[in-house]
């Protein structure tokens, strides 16, 4: 099957959510089809991948050589996978938050979803440089609705935010870095080995790394990382599955695809232009772990663990061997797992019980024991313990930082995952063994809606399952490792 | 057999029907004729490009009369693409306008101001096709003039005194032109841009061929709005009727950077005024200037109509950037650019008309919470907009990239980061449409506006298409534009 229709897919689903809008129901259903049917197409292309195959579809062109196109190599197939997978959860937890919180304009957020799961396909799927651009900024364009979704003076302002960090460093350093590569190696396809080698000097190849990582702002390396708290004025559904998942991911992803697919690790090995970059993600991790553990707002924790998170595959990308590169991308997924199903529960307990600040929750586990369960489950997976997901990346990351011998990347992962389980931790002791605060408000709760827990049990077990079964993922790195 | 004289007919059918148009004096015929007019102009301008692309440059003989003595219409693919702009324009504003120029304009000036269309288009038309030096002037003149007459025309009272100065820059900058022209003719003897190019090599270092240059310069640079000599501009814009101010950014600036280009490339050449010339440093200062200056006026702007005029200048920057460059990529960014800034400001200035319809100035406040009232004209404008920054997808995307690619291949990387880094001023103006348009409750004086018609509608998004269109299938404008850079930089005369 052509990837085009994994494009195509949410597109249409996106028409038909906005034909159907007068109805709930019928759009609802649009909406779980669509995401059903994605998967299915996204899955469809799994054997082919498996077995060396690069399916493409070339969409248009857009300048004299440079197409839009699409081929599907294995990280992207990974990253579609997880995007697509987690689509479907996410609608089924948007039902109960959106229809649970009584939200406006709920059309208009199931088009913007949609549409953002089509450039997220793009971005997995694209064949070149430019097209990773073309989506990567669809994906910032969908979104903003989404962000703004409330309409309110925080919201405009979070947009801002948003807009202004993330199309600023892609058309700033971004597309700056992709015309110079053009214009110095007339391509700008992606190529096992990369496409630089003998055609930049050392410090050029630096300077241009740093646009690069800079630039696909989306990954959020500091300082360009302020777009992601900014983001969660959104809805959960809008944090969970885009500010977890499909943006966050978009970014990192697209690091690794540029190291990996552009640079070519072995070249940047050689060259030593990236020896900077551990520092610069190093940084990211333990600074934003920092600013994680004194805020108090439970989605702003998130975001800045998420930030300190993303840097952890800047990191082992950056680390330049086959095995820190397959650390990457299980560390994309493990990551989207544990960090969906926290966010979930976050959703969960502000629908329930409308409290948002950590400093609130005290006892609440008595209350929601699922919820707080399958937040237990994220944490901990965050940390990096056993049987968890979030262990598997951070053995390998761990394991090629000391194979190297940079002692300070094993350092910053030390320091990390203590300051991981120092703003994780508290929060499910306050919750199970705290006596619970007098409710000022004095309305009881209780679990919240059916489908948001469905949706938060279902990937809390992912997190679990994909400790025990990494086959297929493990299987799709170690191919992108093995060039 | 009349293909043939499809180039005579290019200008000589809407310069007839203008007087046709006085003559009916009615608004409905007037009007009905120069739709018809217009559309037979993208014909023929089609027809002109294509034959252009095929066999090579068209050398028409107007009366029979062989160049050098006669009046020669020179058609390239150059101008071949601007005709092509033009015409295309023209026939789309001129569908859109007959509802907003019953709204904007005094019923009994409606078939006056059929007529001083007609006559700017065929000016604008003629001053592209032609060949010969003083020709160009003339028609300049017919093009102006009655552009002074269609902005004096608009309802805000303030449109005359707008018009007024840019009577005053606008004569000045022709005075300064045909001053060019007649040293020209004095040291060489012949109007014709052909002959001239042929004769000025062996002129070519004496003063009087310079001040020519010179004159030139600076008389074309005044009629593109090149920053500082854009300040007739902002008013004329925002004061116009609507179809009038779409109509004129789209084409009379570009048509004017087409005589810039004809007159470096073509009649003095390369070599001359990119190479010994400290043209391209000027040319850059100037450009770099209006970019920043003009996109950070633009900010600050209330009124929607100038804050896209001050755009205009900025993008102006752009196109005048490319020529600095001398590169064939930069030069394709000037041609490729003059086309899709042409039909993204057109299609704005168009649905920025559609507001007009109710309400008298488009201001910030004016258009709060339109987005909501006009959904199909306000998602327009964000469309448009985002060709304004360059997103890609749009056509302002391509211009970029090879605006960039060109100050890559020159070495100037500043030069860049600052083309990219002025574009992200244009986020900044294009926001606050945007956030005012969907963020602000509607008035009431907003709330009591309609979509506006279909007969605006469709030709206003029919620009908008286009803009998304060229911006994905770029083998006509990047193409056309490349083959052009390449003539350009060839010496080719």
């Amino acid at each position: 099957m052509s990837p085009a229709w994994a494009i195509a897919v949410p597109l249409v689903g996106a028409a038909l959510i906005a034909a159907t809008g007068a109805r709930p129901n019928l759009r609802e259903t649009v909406t779980l089809s669509t995401a059903v049917l994605l998967l299915g197409v996204v899955s469809s292309l799994v054997p082919d991948v498996m077995a060396g195959a690069l399916p493409s579809a070339v969409l248009a062109e857009i300048l004299p050589g440079i197409a839009l196109r699409l081929e599907v190599e294995p990280l992207g197939m990974l990253f579609a996978l997880i995007a697509s997978g987690l689509w479907i959860v996410n609608s089924i937890y948007s039902i109960g938050y959106m229809r649970g919180n009584a939200e406006q304009n709920q059309t208009r957020f199931y088009v913007c979803f949609a549409l953002a799961l089509a450039a997220t396909m793009g971005v997995a799927f694209a064949g070149n440089l430019l097209t990773l651009f073309v989506f990567y900024e669809l994906l910032t364009l969908s979104t903003y609705p989404l962000v703004t979704h409330s309409g309110k003076p925080e919201a405009i302002a979070g947009g801002r935010t948003y807009l202004g960090i993330l199309i600023g460093t892609s058309i700033g350093f971004l597309l700056l870095g992709m015309v110079w590569t053009w214009q110095m190696t007339g391509t700008l396809e992606f190529a096992p080995g990369g496409i630089l080698e003998g055609k930049a000097s050392n410090a050029m190849t630096g300077l241009l790394l740093a646009l690069y990582m800079f630039g696909i702002g989306k990954a959020a390396l500091m300082p360009f990382h302020r777009w992601l708290p900014a983001a969660m004025v959104a809805p959960t559904p809008v944090s969970a599955l885009l500010h977890a998942v499909a943006v966050v991911k978009a970014g990192v992803f697209s690091v690794v695809k540029v190291i990996v697919y552009v640079f070519g690790v072995d070249n940047l090995a050689r060259m030593h232009s990236a020896d900077w970059l551990p520092f610069a993600a190093g940084f990211t991790i333990v600074m934003a772990s920092l600013v994680a553990l004194r805020s108090d707002n439970l989605k702003r924790r998130l975001a800045y663990s998420t930030v300190s998170q993303l840097s952890y595959v800047v990191l082992a990308a950056a680390l330049l061997t086959p095995i820190s590169i397959v650390g990457a991308a299980l560390h994309i997924s493990a990551h989207a797992l544990g960090k969906i199903t926290l966010f979930f529960a976050a959703g969960a307990i502000y629908t329930a019980a409308h409290k948002t600040e950590v400093s609130q929750l005290a006892g609440i586990g008595r209350r929601m024991p699922w919820t707080m369960g399958a937040f237990a489950i994220g944490a901990l997976s965050m940390i990096g313990l056993p049987p968890f997901a979030g262990f598997l990346s951070k053995w390998y990351i761990l394991q090629a930082a000391m194979g190297t011998g940079q002692t300070v990347a094993v350092a910053v992962i030390v320091l990390s995952t203590l300051l991981n389980a120092g703003y994780f931790l508290p929060i499910v002791y306050s919750a199970f063994f705290k006596a619970p605060a007098a409710d000022v408000h004095g309305h009881g709760h209780g679990e919240a809606p059916l489908p948001i827990l469905i949706a938060q049990t279902a990937t809390a077990a992912g997190t679990v399952a994909l400790f025990f079964f990494p086959g297929l993922f493990l299987g799709l790195a170690e191919r992108l490792a093995g060039g | 057999m009349i293909a043939q004289h499809f180039p005579a007919l290019q200008v000589v059918v809407p310069l007839m029907a203008a007087p046709l148009c006085v003559l009916l004096r009615n608004a409905r015929l007037a009007w009905a004729m120069a739709l018809a007019v217009s559309w037979a102009m993208v014909f023929v301008a089609g027809s002109l490009l294509a034959r252009v692309l095929q066999e090579g440059v068209i050398s028409y003989a107007l009366g029979s009369w062989e160049p050098p003595w006669g009046i020669e219409y020179r058609i390239d693919p150059l101008n071949a693409f601007v005709l092509v702009l033009v015409s295309l324009v023209g026939a789309l504003v001129i569908s859109y306008s007959r509802e907003s120029v019953d709204h904007e304009v005094r019923r009994e000036q409606h078939y006056l101001f059929y007529a001083a269309y007609l006559l700017c288009l065929a000016g604008l038309l003629g001053i592209a096709i032609t060949g010969d030096a003083f020709n160009v002037f003339v028609f300049l003149e017919i093009s102006s003039l009655s552009t002074y007459v269609l902005i004096a025309l608009g309802r805000d009272r303030r449109a005359l005194t707008a018009s007024y100065q840019y009577l005053i820059m606008g004569t000045i900058g022709a005075t300064f032109i045909v001053i060019g022209v007649g040293l020209l003719y004095l040291m060489t003897g012949t109007l014709n841009m052909h002959d001239l190019s042929q004769r000025l090599p062996a002129v070519e270092h004496t003063r009087p061929v310079l001040a020519a240059l010179a004159f030139l310069t600076v008389g074309i640079s005044l009629k593109l709005a090149l920053f500082p000599l854009h300040l007739w501009l902002p008013n004329a814009y925002a004061f116009a009727p609507s179809m009038v101010t779409a109509f004129l950014a789209a084409t009379a600036t570009k048509v004017a950077v087409y005589l810039l280009l004809r007159f470096f490339f073509t009649v003095f050449g390369a070599p001359l005024v990119l190479g010994e010339m400290p043209l391209p440093e000027i040319l850059l200062a100037l450009s770099l200037a209006a970019m920043f200056a003009m996109s950070i006026v633009a900010t600050f702007q209330d009124d929607v109509k100038r804050m896209l005029a001050y755009s205009s200048v900025a993008q102006i920057g752009y196109i005048t950037l490319g020529v600095s460059t001398g590169t064939a990529a930069g030069l394709t960014g000037t041609v490729v650019h003059l086309f899709n800034h042409g039909i993204t400001k057109g299609a704005l200035f168009l649905l920025l008309g559609c507001m007009a319809m109710g309400m008298k100035r488009v201001t910030l406040q004016h258009m709060r919470g339109i987005g909501r009232i006009m959904p199909v004209t306000t998602f327009g404008v964000v469309i448009g907009g985002l060709g304004l920054i360059g997103v890609p997808l749009t056509a302002g995307f391509v211009s970029k990239w090879y605006l960039v690619l060109g100050a890559l291949e020159r070495g100037w990387w500043w030069v860049a980061v600052l083309i990219l880094a002025s574009s992200l001023l244009a986020v900044v103006y294009v926001w606050r449409i945007v956030e005012a348009a969907y963020f602000k409750p509607p008035g009431e004086q907003v709330a009591r506006l309609r979509e506006a018609p279909l007969s605006m509608l469709v030709p206003a998004w029919a620009m908008i298409a286009a803009t998304v269109y060229f911006g994905v299938d770029t083998r006509f404008t990047a193409g056309v534009a490349a083959r052009v850079a390449e003539l350009l930089l060839g010496g080719f005369r």
